[in-house]
């Protein structure tokens, strides 16, 4: 069977949705099936949905600059839950002040993350990315980073 | 020659009769008689239907059409079982509200041999299985399925989860004889609930199997349609006051607020949406005609517990009464549920607790606005829903009937500015339902809704309110 499902959202107290609709768009129109939180999302509101639609990816996003704040634990929480192989991407505008995207990217996977979308990243990144990680996934899945 | 409607109540307590003449749109009378439910619940229903019959005349009772709802025997008994306690488990406990039930228990995750022990005690119904939503997770529900099919259980099972265990499920079922009834996901995805077809399901097999169970198969042959669980009639009853029917506008959202002995009831109806640009909503809908059952909140059985929410410091000040008299009248009602209040003093307590109860009931059933500051400035979140903007307010219960001041307790009800947070309605007026009629409607709107809704908005009396409340 296909791994398609998707739960994704904004993390945190971030009222940015216009991303959120074009990515739940995008995702809709390659074939996921896609469980949209919306904005102002705990972590646990991320894991409980996965967890009901046994998801395979939980896509997090971030636009406001606090998102170390809100994703601290995050990896080890979805582990604790039992979602400790279901892929975890965020991405946005994750961090305020000048970083190198390397330093960004570096910092996000060491939290847990299996990939790191930047603002210069488009939604074909995104969909490129899950092709990759969902169709090689029963083979590589303690890979992924 | 008169067209007769007997509309019957058989609760805890009493058994209720409301004759209707269908031509004239009106109430001819109610009656009540003790419930006999340890002998033969015919019993009492003869009892307060002699009384009837004589004010209606014996020709137009017995040509009647009669319509039943029930509590007696404890009610309908349920408990829910879910994956996420906050998700499919939390759609469950709202399916089972709302279908009038009395959520005895809930379960979630795998269920364990102990959960399955813990059921058995429960002493319920109906049991209502639930998990994943469609299409996602598998495992919890077919566990808790075969869990369920290898015990001793043999309660119906309605099964509302992932579609695509329907199969399975039924096979884990039928292998062992038990009897599970499929229907729809009430959580299909994550934002959506769908908790009609499981209410439905849950209605028949209480129509079918639970009548019996309960003693009241005599019952059965001399009514001639219908048997609700008596808090599922009041629900509907509800919807069709706030809805209307074609021919006649309904009153607009409204809530109702039931105080018993035993516990405090809330419906609503309403979609509870945002009453403001900067709130966003979470968690997972809510059912548009919402029911929640406070089992501490009761002013007889319970008064001691609406006392220790309330804090018998508080309690006694806000009276200006000394904490012994307090305690003391509390302990006499909580042992002898049937005492009346004579002196000024015990009818002032017996106020303030209808007052607590139906502050905290409310307080628990609306939504709750949570603070967020953002680079954007301040913003809500709302979990639950937003009833500020609701116009009316229904009461009923003997607290409420009785009262010399039924006024000050529906303003309990209301919003506050000292709990902003808390979305009650903020002007609402207040209705006096001292005939019971809101079930009698739920009842007589199946079969003819626009007599109803007449009899329901002619039976409700405005209370009027106190100089200086909003």
């Amino acid at each position: 069977m296909k791994k398609n499902r998707i739960v994704m959202g904004v993390i945190g107290s971030d009222i940015h949705v216009v991303g959120n609709k074009i990515i739940h768009y995008a995702l809709r129109q390659a074939g996921y099936q896609v469980t949209n939180l919306g904005i102002f999302n705990s972590q646990e509101n991320f894991i409980n949905a996965a967890k009901e639609t046994n998801a395979d990816a939980i896509l997090v996003s971030s636009l406001y600059g606090h998102a170390e704040i809100d994703c601290e634990g995050m990896k080890q929480k979805c582990v604790e839950a039992g979602l400790g192989d279901v892929l975890l991407y965020v991405g946005g505008n994750l961090m305020v002040g000048k970083h190198s995207d390397e330093e960004i990217i570096t910092r996000f996977k060491g939290m847990g993350f299996d990939r790191v979308g930047l603002p210069t990243d488009m939604p074909e990144n995104i969909i490129a990315w899950l092709e990759e990680d969902l169709g090689g996934k029963s083979e590589t899945s303690n890979t992924a980073d | 020659m008169k067209q007769v409607i007997l509309l019957i109540d058989f609760g805890s307590t009493y058994t209720k009769v409301t004759a209707v003449d269908v031509t004239q749109q009106e109430v001819m009378a109610t009656e009540k008689s003790p419930t006999t439910i340890s002998t033969n619940v015919t019993e009492g229903l003869n009892n307060a239907l002699d009384n009837l019959g004589k004010i209606i005349g014996k020709d137009a009772f017995a040509k009647a059409s009669k319509v039943a709802s029930s509590s007696a025997a404890g009610g309908l008994r349920m408990d829910a079982i879910g994956f996420v306690p906050q998700l499919t488990l939390e759609a469950a406990r709202m399916a089972v509200l709302n279908a009038g039930a009395k959520l005895i228990n809930c379960y979630s995750n795998k269920l364990l041999t102990e959960d399955i022990e813990s059921i058995g005690q429960d002493q319920i119904d109906i049991l209502l299985l639930v998990g994943g939503t469609d299409g996602g997770n598998e495992d919890v529900l077919v566990h808790n399925a075969k869990m369920l099919s290898n015990s001793d259980l043999s309660i119906p099972i309605v099964v509302a989860g992932n579609r695509n265990c329907k199969e399975i499920v039924l096979d884990i079922f039928s292998k062992n004889n038990k009897n599970a009834i499929v229907t729809d996901n009430v959580l299909p995805e994550v934002n959506v609930l769908n908790i009609e077809p499981a209410r439905n399901v849950i209605r028949n097999v209480f129509m079918k199997h639970i009548v019996h169970a309960k003693g009241m198969d005599e019952v059965k042959s001399y009514i001639d349609n219908v048997l609700l669980p008596t808090p599922a009639a009041i629900l509907n009853g509800a919807k069709l006051l706030a809805e209307g029917t074609e021919n006649e506008p309904g009153l607009g959202d409204l809530i109702i607020i039931d105080i018993g002995g035993a516990t405090t009831d809330v419906h609503s109806v309403s979609e509870g949406l945002p009453s403001r640009p900067n709130i966003v909503l979470k968690g997972i809908p809510e059912p548009r005609a919402k029911r929640t059952v406070e089992g501490d909140l009761g002013v007889r059985f319970n008064a001691k517990s609406i006392l220790e929410s309330v804090g018998l410091k508080k309690f006694s000040e806000d009276l200006g009464l000394s904490p012994d008299i307090v305690t003391d009248w509390i302990e006499k009602i909580t042992n002898e549920t049937e005492t009346v209040p004579q002196t000024l003093d015990e009818k002032r307590i017996d106020h303030h607790l209808a007052v607590n109860a139906v502050r905290i009931a409310v307080d628990r059933h609306v939504g709750r606005l949570k603070s967020h500051y953002t680079p954007m400035g301040e913003m809500f979140t709302l979990y639950g829903k937003d009833l500020t903007e609701v116009r009316t307010i229904i009461g009923t219960g003997g607290a409420l009937i009785h009262s010399q001041d039924p006024s000050s307790i529906f303003q309990a009800a209301c919003y506050s500015s000292k709990q902003p947070n808390l979305l009650k309605p903020k002007n609402a007026r207040f209705l006096l339902d001292s005939n019971y009629i809101l079930y009698a409607g739920g009842l007589l709107s199946e079969q003819w809704p626009d007599l109803a809704l007449q009899i329901m908005k002619k039976q409700l009396l405005e209370v009027k309110k106190l100089e200086g409340e909003s």
